[in-house]
């Protein structure tokens, strides 16, 4: 388990100050310059070796993400973007950096920044966060009125500017485009790839764009050392994440833990245990609402981390473990999420358009069991419909929650059939 | 549904809008943060002024069509890409809203804690029957809301820009008794948790010393 | 070039070009609804899914996906027509699938590719959207509920049109695309939206229920509302003409039309003079041929030439003219005219009245100055290519005169001809940019010749593009906008007075005793003299039919086969979609009919012949569809003072687009659309 020395975010429950002061004595903010004097290619190289893979839920490695930059100015400015519209259900992890450790987060978007070349950021904070948008900006103030951030940030020689820019309630503008598309003042709605924002990206310029985490670990990684955080968790799955536990456990919370923890201890460790005892576990969805449910007896021994979770058919994603015990209604739980996507769909194109209406309106259904047999086959086939079909992953994310409860939970789908058949047989009878 | 109404403009409608000085105090900063050419980037920001000037103004937190128009030409856009805007956003109210907007998150991990008893007893205290509406006091309107995260702390209510956490449905009666009292409790966890930390006090981050003061 | 393979065949394709393309290089044709390749991509329908092998083993929306060199594409496989399939089936499970009643019923891109991709069951069983019709004006119908949201109509008024006005509002299934607010949309363009939606949500207001496609008969055409000659289709049912829609060419029109061009058409059915009638007593009366003939002849009698005068208006076929001038000529005349607007031109060079530089060449200019002109009024087609132009960028736009928007950035820098003394002094620092641009464009409008300093605006707007560079061997950046559709063949053909003759004020003036007016409806019929004999030949009793002494019933520009020059020089012919009303016949046949009777017989008994003797008169008639563009290597200006110009300003050209002709103000449609968009706005400015 891990210890207390190797958490990064050490005010993660806001029990001392987040501001500039508090930031510093908690070592944020510690030798900025010296960071930066390395140099760009070296501060990529230890993010690469640190084997940091980005928090945001695809896990895609942020060193190797920060590489594909152009290496030269050109006449168009590079810019960094945090992505901070933390909306995927389940996940409430970069709240907490904002509000209670901003000041990392803001030193991790100079470092980045200035690693790829950007003079400017902007943090697409989600409208609903309006405090939090608040604390941060209120942050963001105060390093520029202490010269960390600004003209000649930090003493570095490089000129930095940092905007807080906040989202309206939007789930899609977590999607990288998505964001891009709406902090250039249009709807959110993801744009084709190719171009990739590294060459094509805000106001048409080079842009990256990174998880809160992401960004907020970079400065500790840099401080401490690659070695250091590619020695927590395991091979391929390096490092501390947020996990945020929701759902049925006696004890919700946000926590920093190993990647690779086991779910298992995750539970009983840190959020008090499966409400009613670990035997009265139904299901866990492990990260977010966009990954395939997973039922308990895989829950008792599958590790967090990204390759084991892929290995089970699910994913990592956010690490935000929504438990549910066996009180739950799996397919109503589902059903909700399936009404989730379909209001979240931005309408752009076809099958996520009206697919995530036909599955909401079918799994609305299931749950009542006024369905025929036949139609969770048909469900299964819009899923597939949808799948791997549509410019962004929304369409992906409202099929596989839908995909993970009909490969493990489908009799249940079934005895509800027959239960309202049976209903209506007696309804009929009398 | 709330989004139902999204398409017509409504028939209350303003006939003119004008940003007052408050307002254009707020948009001089928003337009600054954008390069220039780029100040279409600040229609999100300046619907939020809009929304919060008739706030100040009218007591209804909305948007007026007239007020899309003045920002078209404030930030030199077509109107039709602020409409767009301002109907593809949840959070812009394109019809008068109540003194206070309810905003109860129902979705899985909030459902899972029993949002279905905050929704419940946020009808029985206000008289209103479903999403969407609006008290026959104009006090309160409810709205369901999608994934508002921060799941750890479920079910939640968000009140205007506030999040009441922790919520069940005597709590939720007595924030709503509150409001209508015209006090605004402090917004957090409604049952005393130190924010996201297990109840009952955090379990990690006890040897971290530290010789500054808590923040929440 | 790339080389990509296709369904195993190996083809060519430009860099940049995306795998759709390269699969129609192949000869494979691959369905698409958003795709549009005049518009943005927007890749949002994903009806035209591919395999592409060594991606990842997914489908990809092959027109947002550019090709890659030995890019190995499969249009035809399992995975690929399952994931049409799957398209298909989502497009129709909210489409009313109401096609009985569908206007767009037999020319639907989903109805076509729903017989390949969709399904003979539905699958479907929960309850379909509806949504709400959407007003737009006077011309586009809606019916919503069909609308498939590929966003064609959207990007169309905000990239062609350069009105933003459509837009989809709200998000996911209730996403709706509209305008918003209820308004009537501003574009001169708009029923190009009908034609770009590829299903029956925009269809045509007027066209509304009226036929099925497999009913009509198809004609080529030639546009002849604005000097463009943009290619149109006549749809044609039995004696009356029910739509026209825009035909392909990308030297002139691409694929869109003017909506006065496409609904004014119910104006050919209304007020048509269907026989011929003759003066007696003060009144007009129905008459036969052989009587009006003789009334003229009677006139005719013993009138020298120089008594006798021709003008020819605004929509006059080129043979037509031919044959008039060629009668006029017979008798003696040399009082020709063809400029009803009283523009003053230099004919001794073709390139002192064209638009040399080319439609297609607008796309090649770095710069742009307008002078006098409103093309957004006067050509809307040829408005949208300079939009096209500067949507690119990089390409500063100026103008002189009355302000308006023309849909793109415009700096108005100046409002009258001094101006152009300005410029050519290098004072006024638009003159820079266009010194320093390799290809400066300068449009000159046809209405800014038409005043009393018209020649010295001639000459300066000349002597301008020689003093910034417009004018080389390679590169003629001097144009003349015309507004007639007649005027550049007129002027080619000659129909100007001659060396001895009058003009088009001493015609009316009373200066000769009998006036023959071609289909000029656009000149002030009051001041024609009071024992001045009028012959009105034309299709409308409009201006001229109401002066005239005796009315000789022509045919429209849908009743015959006939030939246009448009304002590049480009001749181009139409045919006949039907036969002119009742006794109405075909002009030139009208004139060699006529000649026969007097006596003085045209030297030309059918249609070849006279074609032979046009080409004859001038080249550009045996270059039929052709607009050769020449440089410029003699900078000599015509023949007016380029600093004899006045400090009057320049007027506002076209104060109603959409009533310009005898046939627009005959129409109902167009009667409409002046009521929604122009006389509110005359009554705002009141």
């Amino acid at each position: 388990m891990l210890t207390d020395k190797d958490r990064i975010f050490t005010n993660l429950y806001g029990m001392h100050d987040a501001g500039l002061a508090g930031a510093r004595a908690r070592g944020d903010w510690d030798g900025t310059a010296a960071i930066l004097a390395r140099g760009r290619d070296a501060i990529i190289d230890e993010m690469k070796a640190s084997g940091l893979r980005g928090r945001g839920g695809a896990g895609f490695p942020t060193g190797l993400k920060w590489s594909f930059m152009p290496k030269d100015i050109g006449e168009r400015p590079h810019y960094l973007v945090v992505n901070a519209d933390e909306s995927e259900p389940g996940t409430c992890k970069d709240r907490d950096i904002i509000r209670h450790d901003p000041h990392k987060l803001i030193e991790g978007c100079l470092i980045a920044s200035f690693a790829m070349g950007a003079h400017a950021c902007y943090i697409y904070i989600r409208g609903e966060f309006a405090n939090e948008a608040k604390r941060l900006q209120a942050a963001v103030d105060e390093a520029y009125a202490a010269g960390l951030i600004g003209k000649n940030a930090s003493g570095s020689g490089w000129d930095f500017d940092l905007y807080v820019h906040r989202g309206a309630g939007a789930y899609i503008c977590g999607e990288e485009t998505a964001l891009i598309e709406s902090l250039e003042g249009k709807k959110g709605m993801p744009r084709l790839k190719p171009p990739f924002p590294a060459a094509v990206g805000l106001y048409g310029c080079p842009t990256t764009v990174n998880n809160v985490e992401s960004i907020a670990v970079a400065p500790t990684i840099l401080r401490r050392g690659a070695s250091w955080f590619s020695g927590l968790g395991r091979p391929n799955n390096a490092g501390t994440k947020l996990f945020c536990i929701s759902g049925h456990v006696n004890k919700p919370c946000n926590v920093e833990e190993e990647l690779g923890i086991p779910l298992r201890e995750l539970i009983e460790k840190h959020a008090g245990g499966v409400r009613g005892g670990w035997d009265n576990l139904l299901a866990v969805i492990p990260g977010g609402s966009s990954v395939p449910m997973l039922p308990k007896v895989i829950c008792d021994d599958v590790l967090m981390d990204f390759d084991s979770l892929r290995a089970q058919r699910s994913g990592l994603g956010t690490a935000a473990v929504i438990v549910m015990d066996k009180s739950t209604d799996l397919i109503k739980a589902i059903a909700r999420l399936s009404q989730f996507y379909k209001h979240e769909s931005c309408g752009q194109c076809t099958p996520c358009r009206e697919g995530t209406g036909w599955m909401m309106r079918m799994m609305n259904r299931m749950v009542a069991g006024r369905a025929e047999l036949a139609e969770i086959d048909l469900l299964e086939r819009v899923t597939k419909q949808v799948e791997g079909h549509t410019i962004c992953a929304l369409g992906d994310a409202a099929a596989w929650p839908i995909q993970g409860l009909i490969r493990h939970f489908r009799p249940l789908m079934e005895e509800r059939i027959a239960a309202h058949k049976s209903r209506g047989v007696a309804m009929a009878a009398e | 549904m709330a989004d139902s109404s999204a398409h017509d403009a409504g028939e209350a409608q303003p006939t003119s809008f004008s940003f007052d000085d408050e307002s254009n105090a707020e948009i001089a900063v928003i337009v600054a943060k954008y390069p220039a050419g780029k100040q279409a980037s600040g229609v999100i920001p300046l619907l939020y002024v809009v929304q919060k000037q008739m706030k100040r103004q009218t007591g209804s937190a909305w948007v007026p069509r007239v007020a899309m128009d003045e920002i078209g030409r404030v930030l030199d856009m077509p109107p039709i890409r602020v409409y767009e805007v301002a109907t593809f956003y949840l959070m812009f109210n394109t019809k008068p809203v109540g003194t206070f907007h309810l905003q109860v998150c129902t979705t899985t991990p909030c459902w899972l804690r029993g949002s279905d008893d905050v929704v419940a007893a946020c009808k029985s205290e206000t008289g209103i029957t479903g999403f969407g509406e609006t008290s026959a006091d104009g006090v309160f309107t409810m709205t369901e809301v999608e994934c508002l995260g921060a799941c750890v702390n479920a079910p939640i209510l968000q009140v205007d820009d506030d999040f009441y956490e922790d919520m069940d449905a005597e709590s939720t009666k007595t924030l709503l008794a509150a409001l209508r009292r015209g006090e605004r409790p402090k917004p957090g966890s409604v049952i005393g948790r130190q924010t996201s930390a297990p109840v009952g006090g955090p379990a990690t981050l006890t040897n971290i010393g530290s010789n500054t003061q808590g923040g929440d | 070039m790339v080389k990509v393979v296709v369904d195993g065949i190996e083809v060519d394709v430009p860099p940049g070009s995306n795998v759709l393309q390269a699969c129609e290089a192949a000869g494979k044709e691959v369905p698409r609804f958003c795709y549009h390749e005049r518009l943005s991509v927007a890749g949002n329908c994903r009806m035209c899914l591919v395999e592409i092998e060594k991606a990842p083993p997914k489908p990809f929306a092959s027109c947002a996906y550019p090709v890659n060199e030995g890019m190995v594409v499969h249009t035809d496989t399992k995975m690929v027509r399952d994931a049409r399939r799957g398209v298909m089936e989502f497009l129709l499970i909210n489409h009313p699938l109401d096609c009985p009643i569908c206007d767009q019923g037999g020319e639907c891109d989903l109805q076509d590719q729903a017989v390949g991709y969709g399904s003979d069951v539905s699958r479907y069983e929960e309850n379909k959207r509806a949504v709400k019709d959407k007003y737009l004006g006077p011309l586009v119908k809606t019916v919503m509920t069909r609308c498939i949201h590929c966003t064609r109509c959207i990007r169309f008024s905000a990239e062609i049109a350069g009105t933003s006005e459509m837009g989809a509002t709200a998000r996911g299934e209730t996403m709706e695309v509209g305008t918003y607010v209820e308004k009537a949309l501003t574009s001169e363009l708009s029923g190009n939206l009908i034609d770009i939606c590829p299903v029956g949500a925009l269809t045509s207001k007027p066209y509304a229920f009226v036929a099925r496609p497999w009913e009509l008969k198809k004609t080529d055409s030639i546009d002849v509302f604005d000097a463009l000659g943009a290619n149109i289709r006549i749809d044609a049912r039995g004696p009356e003409v029910l739509r026209v829609l825009p035909r392909v060419n990308d030297d002139v029109n691409e694929e869109w039309l003017g909506d006065k061009s496409r609904f004014a058409i119910d104006g050919l059915k209304r007020r048509r003079l269907d026989t011929p009638w003759v003066r007696r007593n003060g009144k007009l009366e129905k008459a036969s041929w052989a009587d009006a003939f003789g009334a003229i002849a009677e006139k005719l009698h013993g009138l020298p030439g120089e008594k006798i005068g021709a003008v020819v208006g605004d929509l006059v076929d080129a043979e037509a003219i031919l044959a008039l001038k060629d009668l006029m000529g017979a008798l003696g005349s040399e009082n020709l005219d063809c400029r009803q607007d009283g523009a003053q031109v230099d004919r001794s060079r073709r390139d002192f009245y064209c638009f040399n530089s080319g439609v297609v060449g607008i796309e090649e200019a770095d710069a742009l100055l307008i002078i006098g002109s409103n093309p957004r009024r006067e050509s809307p087609v040829l408005n949208a290519r300079i939009k096209k132009r500067a949507n690119l960028g990089g390409f500063p736009v100026a103008a002189i005169g009355a302000t308006a928007d023309l849909t793109y950035p415009c700096t108005w820098i100046g409002i009258g001809p001094e101006t152009l003394t300005s410029l050519r002094t290098g004072s006024n620092a638009f003159a820079d940019v266009l010194k320093n641009a390799k290809k400066p464009m300068i449009i000159l409008g046809s209405s800014a010749l038409a005043r009393d300093d018209g020649a010295a605006v001639l000459a300066a707007a000349w002597a301008l593009a020689a003093s910034v560079g417009a004018l080389s061997q390679e590169w003629h950046g001097f144009n003349v906008l015309q507004q007639a559709a007649s005027r550049v063949g007129a002027l080619d053909l000659g129909f100007v007075p001659g060396a001895n003759g009058k003009g088009l004020g001493q015609m009316l003036g009373g200066e000769v005793d009998l006036l023959w007016l071609l289909g000029a409806d656009e000149l002030d019929t009051a001041k024609i003299g009071a024992s001045t004999f009028v012959v009105y030949q034309g299709h409308h009793g409009d201006r001229g039919a109401a002066r005239a002494d005796v009315i000789l019933p022509g045919a429209a520009y849908t009743e015959k086969n006939a030939t246009y020059v448009n304002t590049e020089g480009r001749a181009q012919r139409g045919f006949a979609a039907i036969f002119p009303p009742g006794e109405a016949r075909v002009d030139w046949r009208i004139l060699r009919a006529f000649s026969e009777q007097i006596g003085r017989t045209l030297p030309y008994n059918d249609l070849d012949q006279l074609r032979a003797h046009l080409e004859a008169a001038h080249p550009a008639f045996g270059r039929i569809d052709a607009a050769p563009r020449f440089g410029c290597s003699d900078l000599t200006g015509p023949s007016g003072n380029p600093d004899a110009v006045s400090a009057v300003k320049f007027a506002a050209t076209v104060a109603n687009y959409y009533q310009t002709d005898p046939i627009s103000r005959a129409s109902a449609t167009m009667q409409a659309c002046t009521d929604t968009y122009v006389r509110p706005v005359a009554q705002a400015a009141e």
